[in-house]
């Protein structure tokens, strides 16, 4: 046996985990105003009625974490941040097509 | 240790203005961010960009820098100074969460020591901080499920209060059916926690190497599958390879270029499982010899009333 400590348990995030507004800002980095925020945007469309009882699909931490990044690397705020995610969606779309054309 | 010239990294000169690091870098960040670019090595080169202006585009660091610059004599061997930061206070930007871990050796030894200061929000002061990494698996590997040993540079304070890396190897498991860009959490294997509290998480994101003939897109597989003429024309049975061996696949009699052929289910493997897609792509062998030209000269005579350009005459009156 070397001595490298072996996981044995993951689960995928995206399929297996959801996040309350805490648990999403200890995973992500972000405060919870920024998650507000960027509910307010509609980058992150929560279960529940307000932020006591918010429950995150597991795909929210990669897009909480893409926000954040846009927003510090490029010093555009969260609303910007929102609007490239946006145009990214919209191009990742796009080029999704052109794929399955076999153009791309 | 190697000195790094943030002024070359940004393109700038050394006499720079704050507006013309901020510009300098701004163009950079738009041409290398890994959130928007398709450039190859748009990750590493963001890196050292971001790490450039980390330092350039604040005034202490950069004062800081400029000072450990004029002591450095090119192409030594770079040993910061025993002592050098003691008049600097570091009091601008902030770090990130797990920040410090990005950069490079040489700015975690000037700077390293700015991250273990930083304030900790009170509600997770004692829980350790959840990490984040990526792993890069064949998408053969999606299909079977493999282990990676992976090497994770964790950031480490040590009794000075520097910001240390410490290499640390991992065994993962990867489950079969796994999607391009999914998270693995790993519970537990994060930032240790403080006072007997739970360490926290790691998160590993898992991208696919780019494969040479398969194309993904979440659950489906493409494949362009070359077929000759007559293949395409009077139909026949190829074989076909997809990430899990090679299967036998039916060529329709009469198919054009393009056509999607569905191979149901033998994309990546789920509840339910992706499709393969074979797209034909119709090829014909080069007239090289005698009796290709008058095979082809046969074809042409047989299809005398063939016209492949039919449809741009409509289009270009």
């Amino acid at each position: 046996m070397s001595q490298t400590p072996f996981s044995a348990t993951y689960v995928v995030v995206e399929d297996e985990v959801t996040f309350s507004l805490t648990q999403l800002c200890q995973a992500s980095g972000a405060e919870a105003e920024q998650v507000i925020v960027l509910v307010q945007e509609g980058v992150l469309t929560p279960r529940g009625s307000g932020p006591q009882d918010w429950q995150f699909q597991g795909p929210s931490l990669p897009r909480t974490r893409q926000a954040l990044r846009l927003a510090s690397d490029f010093e555009i705020g969260l609303p910007g941040a929102a609007l490239v995610m946006d145009l990214l969606d919209e191009i990742k779309a796009l080029r999704a097509r052109l794929r399955r054309g076999g153009i791309g | 240790m190697e000195f790094k010239d943030y002024y070359a990294t940004l393109g700038v000169e050394r006499s720079a203005t704050p507006e013309e690091i901020k510009r300098a870098y701004r163009k950079l960040a738009r041409k290398y961010h890994p959130d928007v670019s398709k450039e190859s090595n748009a990750e590493e080169r963001f890196k050292e960009v971001g790490e450039a202006y980390k330092v350039l585009g604040d005034p202490e660091k950069r004062a800081a820098y400029d000072d450990v610059g004029r002591r450095y004599h090119g192409g030594q061997e770079f040993q910061p100074p025993p002592g050098w930061d003691s008049g600097f206070e570091f009091s601008g930007r902030d770090f990130g969460p797990g920040e410090a871990r990005e950069f490079s050796e040489f700015f975690q030894s000037l700077f390293g020591r700015v991250g273990a200061g930083r304030r900790e929000r009170a509600d997770r002061h004692l829980h350790g901080q959840d990490h984040h990494a990526r792993v890069v698996i064949e998408l053969e590997d999606a299909y079977r499920g493999a282990r990676r040993t992976i090497s994770l540079r964790v950031p480490t304070v040590d009794t000075q209060g520097h910001t240390i890396l410490q290499e640390r190897q991992l065994d993962v498991t990867i489950p079969k059916g796994i999607r391009e860009g999914q998270h693995l959490r790993l519970a537990g294997q994060g930032g240790p926690g403080e006072g007997g509290a739970p360490p926290g998480d790691l998160y590993l994101q898992v991208a696919f190497r780019t494969h040479p003939h398969f194309r993904v897109d979440g659950a489906d597989i493409y494949l362009d599958l070359p077929v000759s003429a007559w293949e395409a024309a009077l139909g026949a049975t190829v074989t076909v390879p997809t990430p899990d061996g090679q299967v036998q696949l039916t060529v329709p009699a009469g198919s054009a270029s393009g056509r999607r052929l569905r191979l149901r289910g033998k994309g990546l493997p789920g509840i339910p499982p992706g499709d393969m897609y074979a797209v034909l792509r119709v090829t014909a062998p080069p007239a090289e010899t005698a009796a290709a030209k008058s095979a082809y000269e046969a074809l042409a005579r047989a299809f005398a009333g063939f016209n492949p350009r039919q449809t741009l005459e409509t289009t270009s009156r």
